[in-house]
């Protein structure tokens, strides 16, 4: 039998062995939550040949927000059915934070395997008014600001510092739609050069068109396991040899926007440099954030970041960390890398953030 | 859309409370519809820090929270962001500041402070560390910049009562520089 990577933190050694993910789309009009999950529960179960009854433990993140009714979570869990009663977590966050929680969870003895999933219809309402509700509710929420209008004053600080362009931010765009034209689940994709994506009008300066993610329909599902379990089930099982998360004020005025210093903590405790990092899947739904997540995290030249597009090809609210981890893993698991890290994002402006390493091992 | 409990009656052995809907209110004839509003009404208290923060605004005054090493924190929070200890005396500050940020917005939404044309700022008070969230009411974007001095300009006292609102918007103010 192999053996894991060693890993940073955890006593038991957990990997993700399988992920699947819905068809991201702008409007997904005629399933509802439960029926956009079932097949993607059937894909991520099916992958390695086990059936619910095989995980000991259920975890999902998403937003009652979206829904516009309380406990949605609950009735989604008819996707998967839980009958009879097993252990069942939620978190109102990204998936990527339902997926830290059953990583903890699977230190556990006797809990060898988890279902992790997440997903946001960010179709059913005004986007805008619905993430403004995230914000601080004394100070900032009362003004109604729109996610667009708090990431174009992050951009302007990128600017004013010296430490961007705009066509920097167009730069990451086209790259990311250009790697996505090979991404089937993209929901946007295109061939456009920088020359040409400066030509859009700002939605709001100093932000165009290209550098915001789209509204997204979506939903995707992860299998961990931990030790043994994962070589049984996969034959090349992407070891978490390190995972973190951090927070920051949630008052952007109290922080440089320029920067990501919980990236950078989160990133240092997980031991994204303790190797070669092949590829990085970074949640970056503005084009100018991957440039701080990049930096954060200190990644080189070398590394391929968000070869499937990234949050721009497609951002499914409480979904689309979990996807980068999923993306991440893919690769390590159908050998195309060797060592990849997975970043997730929450809160307003990169407030707080998450970091995975995975390791495909000897 | 108002509902009328209309007596009760056995549908299949089950007693049941029969609502019948009025329409006066535009649905079509003979639809059944029903009013489904979105929204949590939850009520909260503020706390020591933010009650004394919204409390000054009534006042036409801004407080700021003393944090770790000299720092001060506006809009105040009960502990310093940076250290996670907790925040001092309360000290004010503006009402005049300079932006860090802006960004913007030709076409308000409902509900923003503005109903015409605006910046959203990040202004740092003087005598903050932090900035603050908030609209600049200026005349058009090539009249803003990082950097700008503004002031809080404040609704009339009878109108505040003790939330973001009751500064109305930042305006432009060219007073040269921190007094």
């Amino acid at each position: 039998m192999p053996t894991p990577p060693s890993a940073r933190g955890g006593r038991r050694p957990v990997a993700v062995v399988s992920f699947a993910q819905a068809q991201n789309q702008r409007r997904e009009a005629h399933r509802n939550e439960v029926e956009t999950l079932m097949p993607v529960f059937a894909d991520v179960l099916g992958k390695v040949g086990i059936t619910k009854d095989d995980v000991d433990f259920i975890c999902s993140g998403s937003t009652d927000y979206l829904v516009g009714g309380p406990f949605s979570f609950v009735s989604a869990l008819d996707a998967i059915g839980v009958w009879p009663p097993r252990r069942e977590s939620h978190v109102e966050m990204d998936a990527a934070w339902a997926l830290y929680e059953a990583w903890v969870v699977l230190q556990e003895d006797g809990v060898d395997a988890a279902l992790v999933y997440g997903f946001g219809k960010s179709s059913l309402g005004d986007l805008s008014r619905i993430v403004a509700l995230q914000l601080d509710p004394y100070v900032m929420a009362p003004l109604w600001p729109d996610p667009v209008a708090l990431a174009a004053l992050q951009a302007r600080a990128l600017l004013d510092a010296g430490k961007a362009s705009e066509e920097d931010f167009a730069a990451v765009a086209a790259r990311c739609r250009r790697s996505a034209l090979d991404n089937p689940m993209a929901q946007v994709a295109y061939d456009r050069t920088v020359d040409e994506l400066m030509t859009e009008d700002y939605v709001v300066a100093p932000l165009r068109r290209h550098a915001l993610p789209p509204i997204t329909d979506g939903a995707a599902a992860i299998v961990l396991a931990a030790g043994d379990k994962a070589f049984e089930w996969a034959e090349r099982p992407a070891w978490i040899t390190g995972i973190d998360h951090r927070i920051e004020t949630h008052s952007p005025g109290g922080r440089d926007l320029t920067l990501s210093p919980s990236t950078a903590m989160a990133g240092r405790l997980a031991g994204v440099q303790d190797g070669r990092v092949d590829v990085a899947e970074l949640h970056a739904p503005f084009a100018h954030q991957e440039l701080i997540l990049a930096q954060a995290l200190d990644l080189g030249e070398g590394v391929s970041v968000n070869p499937s597009g990234g949050a721009l090809a497609a951002n499914a609210l409480m979904a689309g960390g979990l996807i980068r981890i999923g993306e991440a893993a893919s690769r390590i698991m159908d050998g195309r890398a060797d060592r990849a890290v997975a970043h997730a994002t929450s809160g307003p402006l990169l407030q707080q953030n998450l970091v995975a390493v995975l390791e495909g091992g000897r | 859309m108002f509902y009328f409990l209309h007596g009760a009656r056995k549908v299949r052995g089950i007693d049941c409370e029969e609502v019948t809907v009025d329409q006066t209110a535009g649905a079509d004839e003979g639809v059944l519809t029903s009013a489904h509003v979105l929204e949590y009404p939850y009520s909260r208290s503020v706390g020591p820090v933010i009650g004394a923060f919204l409390t000054g605004l009534r006042d036409g005054r801004i407080l700021g929270a003393s944090g770790s090493n000299g720092s001060v924190v506006v809009p105040p929070t009960e502990y310093d962001p940076e250290t996670a200890e907790a925040t001092g005396e309360l000290v004010e500050v503006g009402p005049a500041g300079t932006v860090t940020s802006w960004a913007w917005i030709a076409d308000p939404a409902p509900g923003q402070p503005l109903d015409h044309p605006f910046a959203w700022v990040l202004v740092r008070l003087d005598g903050a560390t932090t900035s603050v969230l908030h609209v600049l009411d200026a005349p058009s974007p090539s009249e803003v910049r990082t950097g700008m001095r503004v002031r809080a300009d404040f609704l009339p006292a009878t109108e505040r009562v003790g939330r973001i609102q009751d500064i109305r918007a930042f305006v432009p103010a060219d007073d040269g520089g921190p007094g």
